[in-house]
């Protein structure tokens, strides 16, 4: 967790300020009982009410002083909180999105956004917490601890003793409530993912008539949730009624050890009602100490997780390009085997080159590694041998910049975010709106967008929900296209675009982008067919390569492929 | 006026409700009363026994050591007592809470099985699983936890009054003056308070959902070297989190000192004017007798009791909104349980146990609304073996007849006839296992790959099952796998592609025996090599069998006997093949379009 402490170096000051604030205020706090102990004590025996007075208004000046210091502070604190938090959570989105493809596959997706989410609020509270009761609890407790120790040491012995009672058996309950609250948790998911898959397929399960099955399916998983549920709050339930009594057999304590002493006259009794205030204000201090620690081990867990995604680096280094590579030759592959994992190929010895201007179609079943030719051609991992060129350099050889600017780029199951379609077209780039109206009008989208009431300015829902799946796709190859790129790539694309728009796509781009090399991966023939050339990849490896008439002739699968389909798809 | 009337009673309903869950578990309820009664009996007679042992110790005649002795006993047996009974107390509510929230999940989730599939098709997933998680946690939090804080909270209360009537009348006064203002400063903080945390709530939601978004494009993003502008973007609503964090946070941190302070400046207040009657009690001025005399143990009881009082009080305004949100929680969980359930069948509804499968459907009008007419005067006749196609642009409502003859939609007009039955006088159950479905969306459950091949017909034999797998093609593929058919499948499982998932359920299919099948895009998610590969098997399957497919390849679509054409909400064409190009309509141009 050391790595937070680089955050509060520029919050120093404002730390320091907010920190004697709150002393101040804590401090005061704790004078309110020992005036009024003083008052019971020496100022009533005066026998003069002027001066009950004046102390009773020292104590009210104490009230107002410690109020008014914790709310400062505690401002201040929020204030250093947000500056912190902020600026964490900053740096570890531009981190994440940082991330080359391999490490955002190692952490996967979900737990990145988590990370970014519940793992900083948990931080942050923390942080919160440590500024608000992290310095008054001490206080609360160490002072508390010296002034009854002044007031009277053999009282506060009596007290003390039960201090570390409370703290273990705080700490230890919550601590063992900790892996139990998980496995609330874990049964929470399996009811909830039940009741997902439910609603999800509803439709099977009416037709199968399993509403019985469901049923028993369902309350197998609420009734451990319930188990669990009740294991957790019959453990947890200890807590209080435990605290409440050490506290109280404290008080006990101190009383019966006082009566002795006041009995040899080396005790007042006023001095044990000024104690029974203070162990309420120690005790208090002391189950929110216990309860930060608990917090400090979800924070820390917490904080550990970021950190891996900050501490995270690339593999991805730049190197110098050899100059063996051709200049007029746009795109080579040169002997490029790959594997994910490191245990077997997912592509084994892929060559191939494409002059500026080509078509390149590569089609094969779901997992042959169609699409990881594609993330190797953008750099999103490196070849574990082999070599990629671009205009005769190794691709190695490009700053992250240099290349992506070279690429449009349409994937599977591709992201359209909440915005305008204007703005999801030009995805943070300068564009121009008539580059942007343009482009939309060589993907065939232009019609539809005019088509809202609003045009381009239409607001696209989360997951562009409220455009449908051709809609959609007409949108992200207007961003793919707009900026002009060197090499444009459809990653099995086209699938959500009848024959006719395919069609009239596919002459407007041959017509607008006679000089960009394309390059399309597809599971229909009808999509590659026009290709000057196409590969067919099985299990990561060339079976098949040349067009549509040599393939036709000479490779079997191809030809299976292509008469199943008929010609591609018929509608749709 | 009047709808303020109908909220209260509406409200009223819902407490109704909520309390016959609770009377239900009247033993344990009851139990839980009394245990809080003794539980905070004993505690508040804590301090009395310890005024009367200062009292006993400040004797000026020297310590009256036997009656602190029986004081200090006294002290501890109440508080021992009073711990195990709020050990028992807590104990016990959460088995009462627990089985009501139990309950009220299991009626829940048994209401939603019987909803008729158009409460799915209308209500995102998502709102359904918060009303099964969210809304009945929120309810349970009230019943665990708030229900025993009320009740303790009223007793410390009137508790605390009466036994500081009992120590000292006149500064009762003090208490009357500084709780009120308390009240009203916590009701009237929280009234500027709760909007800014509700805010709060809804930028922390909008971050993470922007990351949600944001992080499934990240590929994207990053071919298109488009990092920083979304990272600026990320940071304009961080920023407004944050800001409504700290605005939040800014006047909140007013609440709990001001509070302290009421609580601070009513002891101070006890300690002035209980230090003066104490000093005028001392010196004789005010007679032991008199309603102003107090002891020095009557003044530390006192400081006691208004500690004990200020804590329920400053939960007052808390516990009074989480009463509230577990109202509506109720409110959105009893609107469920009050849904329309799918209709009963009718008294007289037929058995249809061996049905040949012979279907037709006869001038049938459909709209999902009334507004919307997706199916006009619609009239198919599918023999017993025969094949009918659906083909037609997507949203054109090529489902919308398999809904109807599933009767997961009721017509509006016209009827379906099951061997010549009209299908709503069939039981509903006996009409749907007369069908097997093969949907494009893919529907596994998290369990074996066994039970869910099992699904299709629990009576099965494992050999069935083993030769349904194989019919399926997808046979190989399972006895690789490490545990073979007992490999569980979930989401973070095993890595099984969309193309394999589609083929289990088609092993399922397999295994039921029903004689109509229905096809909705079945291969949609299978490669084409694969496809090749289970056509053969698709026959089999499709043998001896009414089938009604949606499909996009050409080969399934010719081979039928009856290929409807839909477009624009209606069936455009109707007829075989040859008579569809014949004809020279849209299926022709469709037809002709791939060779263009």
């Amino acid at each position: 967790m050391k790595w937070l402490f680089t955050y509060f170096k520029p919050l120093r000051t404002r730390i320091m300020v907010g920190t004697s604030i709150k002393i101040i205020g804590t401090l005061s706090e704790l004078m309110i009982p020992f005036l009024l102990s003083y008052i019971l004590e020496n100022v009533i025996v005066t026998n003069n009410v002027a001066n009950i007075l004046f102390f009773g208004a020292l104590m009210a000046v104490c009230a107002v002083v410690a109020c008014l210091g914790n709310i400062i502070a505690n401002r201040m604190a929020a204030k250093t909180t947000m500056i912190f938090s902020t600026q964490m959570r900053k740096e570890l989105f531009a981190n994440t999105l940082a991330l080359s493809a391999r490490n955002t596959d190692r952490f996967t997706i979900p737990s990145l956004e988590s990370r970014i989410t519940s793992d900083t609020y948990n931080v942050q509270n923390f942080v919160g917490m440590m500024q608000r009761m992290g310095i008054r609890a001490p206080i609360l407790l160490i002072g508390g601890t010296i002034i009854t120790m002044l007031m009277d040491r053999k009282l506060a012995l009596v007290m003390i003793a039960t201090l570390p009672f409370i703290f273990i058996v705080v700490y230890s309950i919550s601590r063992l409530g900790v892996p139990l609250y998980s496995k609330v948790q874990q049964s929470v998911d399996g009811m909830v993912r039940i009741v997902r898959e439910d609603a999800q397929g509803i439709r099977v399960i009416k037709a199968l008539s399993k509403i019985d099955y469901e049923n028993a399916r369902y309350d197998k998983a609420n009734m451990t949730l319930r188990k669990n549920e009740t294991k957790v709050g019959v453990i947890m339930g200890v807590v209080n009624p435990v605290m409440t009594l050490l506290m109280n057999i404290g008080i006990v304590g101190v009383i019966a050890v006082s009566a002795y002493f006041v009995n040899q006259g080396s005790s007042s009794v006023t001095t044990v009602i000024a104690f029974m205030q203070y162990f309420t204000l120690i005790s208090m201090a002391m189950m929110s100490i216990s309860r930060m620690f608990v917090m400090y081990t979800k924070c820390a867990a917490s904080a550990k997780r970021i950190s891996e995604v900050m501490e995270c680096t690339s593999e991805l280094k730049t190197v110098r390009d050899d100059g063996q590579g051709d200049p007029s030759v746009h795109i080579s592959f040169e002997d490029v085997s790959f594997s994910y994992l490191g245990k077997k190929d997912n592509l084994k010895s892929i060559s191939f080159t494409l002059k500026k201007g080509e078509r390149l179609g590569i089609i094969g079943a779901t997992g042959s590694g169609k699409s990881t030719v594609l993330n190797l051609l953008m750099r999103f991992y490196d070849v574990n041998s082999g070599m990629i060129r671009i205009n005769g350099k190794d691709i190695r050889s490009y700053t992250k910049e240099e290349l992506s600017s070279m690429f449009g780029v349409v994937f599977q199951n591709d992201f359209v975010y909440a915005d305008s379609i204007e703005e999801n077209i030009r995805f943070g780039r300068e564009i121009s709106t008539e580059n942007i109206i343009e482009a939309a009008k060589i993907a065939q989208a232009h019609d539809f967008i005019t088509s809202f009431s609003d045009g381009y300015a239409h607001s696209v829902s989360t997951g562009g929900t409220n455009l449908s799946g051709g809609q959609r796709q007409r949108v992200l190859i207007s961003r793919a296209i707009a900026n002009n790129p060197e090499i444009l790539i459809f990653d099995d694309s086209s699938s959500a675009l009848d024959y006719k728009t395919d069609a009239n796509l596919r002459r407007a781009l041959s017509e607008h982008f006679p000089s960009t090399t394309v390059i399309t991966v597809a599971q229909r023939v009808s999509s590659v067919k026009g290709c000057d050339l196409i590969l067919v990849i099985e299990d990561g490896v060339i079976i098949g390569s040349g067009k549509h008439e040599y393939l036709m002739e000479n490779c079997q699968q191809y030809k299976e492929i292509s008469n199943s389909q008929m010609g591609g798809e018929f509608i749709d | 006026m009047t709808e303020k009337n109908t909220e209260k009673r509406s409200k009223k309903g819902i407490f109704l409700r909520l309390s016959k869950y609770v009377l239900k578990q009247w033993p344990l309820f009851i139990f839980a009363l009394l245990l809080t009664l003794g539980a905070n009996q004993l505690s508040l007679l804590g301090p009395k026994y310890s005024g009367a042992a200062i009292d006993a110790i400040e004797l000026s005649s020297g310590v009256d050591f036997p009656t602190v002795w029986k004081n200090i006993a006294f002290m501890i047996f109440c508080y021992v007592i009073s711990a195990l009974l709020s050990y028992v107390l807590s104990i016990v509510m959460i088995h009462l809470s627990q089985r009501i929230i139990y309950r009220m999940r299991k009626q829940l989730f048994e209401k939603l099985t019987t909803l008729p599939v158009n409460y799915f098709d209308t209500h995102a997933t998502g709102d359904i699983i918060s009303h099964l998680s969210y809304d009945i946690d929120t309810i349970n939090a009230t019943l665990s936890h708030d229900l025993i804080q009320v009740m303790t909270s009223v007793y410390t209360v009137v508790g605390s009054l009466i036994f500081m009537w009992q120590i000292s009348k006149p500064m009762i006064l003090i208490v009357v003056i500084t709780v009120p203002v308390s009240i009203i400063i916590t009701r009237y903080r929280s009234k500027v308070v709760r909007p800014l945390y509700r805010k709060r709530a809804k930028k922390y939601g909008e971050l993470n959902g922007f990351a949600e978004e944001m992080l499934t494009g990240s590929r994207t993003i990053s071919a298109y070297g488009r990092k920083e502008i979304m990272s600026s973007r990320f940071n304009k609503i961080n920023n407004e989190a944050m800001d409504s964090f700290y605005k939040a946070e800014y006047q909140g941190a007013l609440l709990y000192p001001t509070i302290n302070l009421i609580n601070n400046i009513s002891i101070t207040l006890v300690a002035v004017v209980g230090g003066i009657l104490y000093m005028y009690s001392q010196n004789g001025t005010i007679l032991a007798a008199s309603a102003f005399f107090i002891t020095l143990g009557g003044v530390a009881q006192f400081v006691q009791y208004s500690r004990k009082f200020a804590g329920p009080i400053n939960e007052f305004s808390n516990i009074l909104h989480e009463f509230q949100s577990a109202f509506s929680a109720a409110e959105r969980v009893f609107a469920v349980l009050d849904e329309k359930p799918e209709r009963e069948d009718a008294p007289n509804a037929k058995a249809f146990v061996k049905a040949d499968g012979n279907v037709e459907l006869k001038n049938i009008t459909f709209g999902y609304t009334e507004d919307k007419t997706i199916l006009k005067n619609v009239t198919v006749n599918a023999k017993k073996g025969q094949t009918v196609a659906i083909v037609g642009p997507t949203g054109a409502g090529k489902t919308t007849i398999i809904n109807l003859l599933m009767r997961f939609y009721d017509q509006q007009s016209g009827e379906i006839l099951m061997d010549g039955i009209p299908s709503a006088d069939i039981k509903r159950k006996d009409l749907r296992l007369a069908f097997t479905m093969v949907l494009q969306d893919t529907w596994l459950f998290c369990g074996t790959i066994y039970d869910n091949i099992l699904y299709g017909r629990e009576d099965a034999s494992p050999e069935e099952v083993y030769a349904a797998a194989r019919s399926a093609k997808i046979a190989s593929f399972i006895e690789g796998l490490p545990d073979g058919y007992n490999t569980i499948l979930s989401d973070d499982g095993v890595n099984i592609s969309k193309g394999q998932k589609q083929l289990i359920t088609i092993a399922r299919a397999f295994l039921s025996n029903a004689p109509i099948l229905i096809l909705d895009e079945a291969t949609s998610n299978v490669d084409s090599r694969t496809e090749i590969q289970i056509q053969t098997a698709m026959n089999e399957l499709m043998k001896n069998k009414t089938c009604f497919i949606i499909a996009h390849r050409l080969s399934t679509i010719q081979n039928a006997d009856t290929i409807l054409v839909v477009k624009d909400g209606t069936i455009i064409e109707q007829g075989n093949h040859t008579e569809l190009i014949r004809q020279g309509g849209f299926y022709y141009s469709l037809y002709n379009s791939q060779f263009s």
